[in-house]
């Protein structure tokens, strides 16, 4: 077996499943705390890579060094789209949150398919390019062959923000309140929980990861336009799914799975089936364990 | 210390309280008889804001709060041991207590009210660091009033306590709302189906059928009177 073309796969397949769990985390945290399929997150995440072309290339041409405009467009995308999510949820969910559970899903679909079609009014339906915003790190040199400095920022970001959500959900307050608030919502709201903060709390931090996530790929692929949210999107519920819709850690391994699964099947068998390969997977996974890999039956969820 | 006027409560187009008024005042035991469906847990959750009344005033310490968030609630001291005890089933011991002290600040009062729980309930103590979920009844009951303790309530709710426990735990659980409202003067509102105990320890009772409330008295009298020991006390 070629070790290095296995190495390159594998961290292939790594930096590919580090997008779906940044992405994933919105779809599971939801689901999580109302029980809601969010279908409009896909969107979320193409907002968030919008707003991340549209300031990277106001701050190059205004002459910013590569990494300044890196940050900026990333913090730029993640505040906006954390806006879209705070208002999506205000506007398409909290009015119907007594009603039956098709209501809140159907509402969802029409927000997705507002979302896109308002970008596609605005921004066309062609691939725009999108800058590299990662600059080549000098000290990776000699091991760029294998793993570049793009995916190398991808996997770190993606670890960092995994941890600090983690210490935020274990640790904190508002992280205690969450998961109460997912385990029982009537007794959370007894103990004095503002259910609406932790509602509101966790479409924002679901966006913001999303549209991280957004302007780190875009900046590796290097182009989008308004229909990536919805394969993007595919993907990312596919992790959740996979790994336990609900549980954090669960939208972690599933997005990793599914990026290795991806990235060895294509690489070792065909290229054709891509997809393909992924829906089987979850298809296998979920008629041995129907509640997903870390997926606990019914009750916990974040 | 509160008062109930008149209140209707709904869940969707069926109304569970077709009007209820009774008072509460300040340092009392009172007890909310009646049978299942009569609408005593629709009664809590009406005063908790969780399903708040369509009509009605609900009257807590000279202020109207039936349309206050459930959050603004507690924080005027109004806690609810729901039915079922509700115990947060991934959270450990120690992280559902936590909880009972959300709305505070004081670090220091919140560590002592802890080793106080701690002293009461030995079994909690021991099993701090064990899933909420894992307990069993009793030891969820006792976990369920520790946890309304630390919000360090002025008026406590309290659930059918007894549901579904042997009767030793009952008696001793029994003992320890004795216990809070006699030490530090708590007020009590105890919904039971067991009519017996429930009037044993209660100053005051109200009995309840189907979403209204038909009698009222002092715990010795409703303990003495026929239509109670018929329908409540099975004698
Ligand atoms: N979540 C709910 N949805 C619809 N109806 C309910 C709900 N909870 C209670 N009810 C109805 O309201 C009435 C009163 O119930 P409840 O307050 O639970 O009675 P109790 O606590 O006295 O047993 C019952 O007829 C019950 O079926
Ligand atoms: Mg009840």
């Amino acid at each position: 077996m070629d070790l290095q073309y296995f190495a390159e796969l594998f961290l292939g397949g790594l930096t590919r499943g580090s997008i779906y769990a940044l992405i994933a985390l919105g779809y599971t945290m939801v689901y999580g705390i109302i029980e809601l399929i969010n279908f409009a997150h896909g969107e979320i995440y193409m907002i968030g890579a919008f707003t991340g072309l549209i300031v990277a290339t106001v701050l190059t041409f205004a002459g910013f060094p590569t990494l300044a405009v890196l940050v900026l467009a990333s913090v730029a995308a993640v505040v906006y789209s954390s806006c879209y999510g705070y208002t999506m949820e205000k506007i398409a969910y909290k009015p119907l949150r007594g009603a039956p559970r098709l209501s809140a899903l159907i509402s969802a679909i029409g927000m997705s398919l507002f979302l896109q079609n308002y970008v596609l009014l605005a921004q066309t339906s062609d691939f725009l390019p999108f800058p590299s915003l990662v600059p080549d790190l000098p000290f990776w040199e000699p091991y760029a062959h294998i793993i570049s400095s793009q995916e190398i920022v991808i996997i770190s970001v993606t670890a960092l923000v995994m941890i600090l959500l983690n210490l935020l959900i274990k640790f904190t307050r508002m992280g205690k309140a969450m998961r109460a608030t997912s385990q029982d919502r009537e007794m959370a709201m007894l103990t004095g929980v503002d259910v609406n903060r932790v509602i509101s709390l966790t479409f924002i931090i679901g966006s913001a990861t999303a549209a991280l996530g957004a302007v780190l790929i875009a900046s590796h692929i290097g182009q989008i336009n308004f229909y990536v949210g919805f394969i993007a999107g595919i993907k990312a519920f596919v992790a959740a799914v996979l790994g336990g819709i609900g549980s954090v850690p669960g939208a972690v391994v599933g997005a990793l799975v599914l990026g290795w699964t991806e990235s060895f099947f294509t690489g070792y068998i065909s290229s054709d089936y891509e997809d393909v390969f992924a829906f089987i997977f979850l298809v296998v996974i979920l008629i041995f364990k129907p509640s997903g890999i870390l997926g606990r039956s019914e009750t916990q969820k974040v | 210390m509160l008062q109930i006027e008149d209140i209707k409560t709904y869940y969707g187009s069926i109304q569970a309280l077709k009007g209820i008024s009774l008072e509460i005042s300040a340092g009392e035991i009172i007890c909310l008889i009646g049978a299942n469906g009569a609408g005593k847990s629709t009664t809590l959750m009406s005063i908790c804001g969780v399903v708040p009344p369509r009509t009605g005033r609900i009257v807590f310490e000279g202020r109207e709060i039936q349309h206050l968030p459930s959050n603004r609630i507690v924080e005027l001291g109004i806690v609810q041991v729901p039915e079922g005890r509700r115990i947060f089933p991934y959270l450990t011991v120690a992280e559902n207590l936590d909880m009972g002290a959300f709305l505070r600040r004081d670090k220091a009062a919140i560590e002592q009210d802890i080793d106080y729980i701690y002293e009461l309930f030995p079994i909690l103590a021991k099993r701090r660091h064990q899933a909420g979920g894992t307990l069993s009844g009793g030891e969820q009951q006792m976990l369920a009033i520790s946890r309304a303790l630390m919000a360090r309530p002025r008026l406590l709710l309290l659930d059918e306590p007894s549901l579904g426990l042997a009767p030793l735990v009952v008696r001793q659980i029994f003992e320890i709302i004795a216990k809070i409202n006699r030490e530090n003067n708590t007020t009590i509102f105890l919904v039971e189906q067991n009519a017996n105990l429930a009037l044993q320890v209660a100053h005051r009772g109200y009995v309840m059928e189907t979403g209204r409330i038909t009698l009222s008295d002092s715990a010795a009298h409703l303990l003495a009177n026929e239509d109670v020991k018929r329908a409540y006390l099975g004698i």
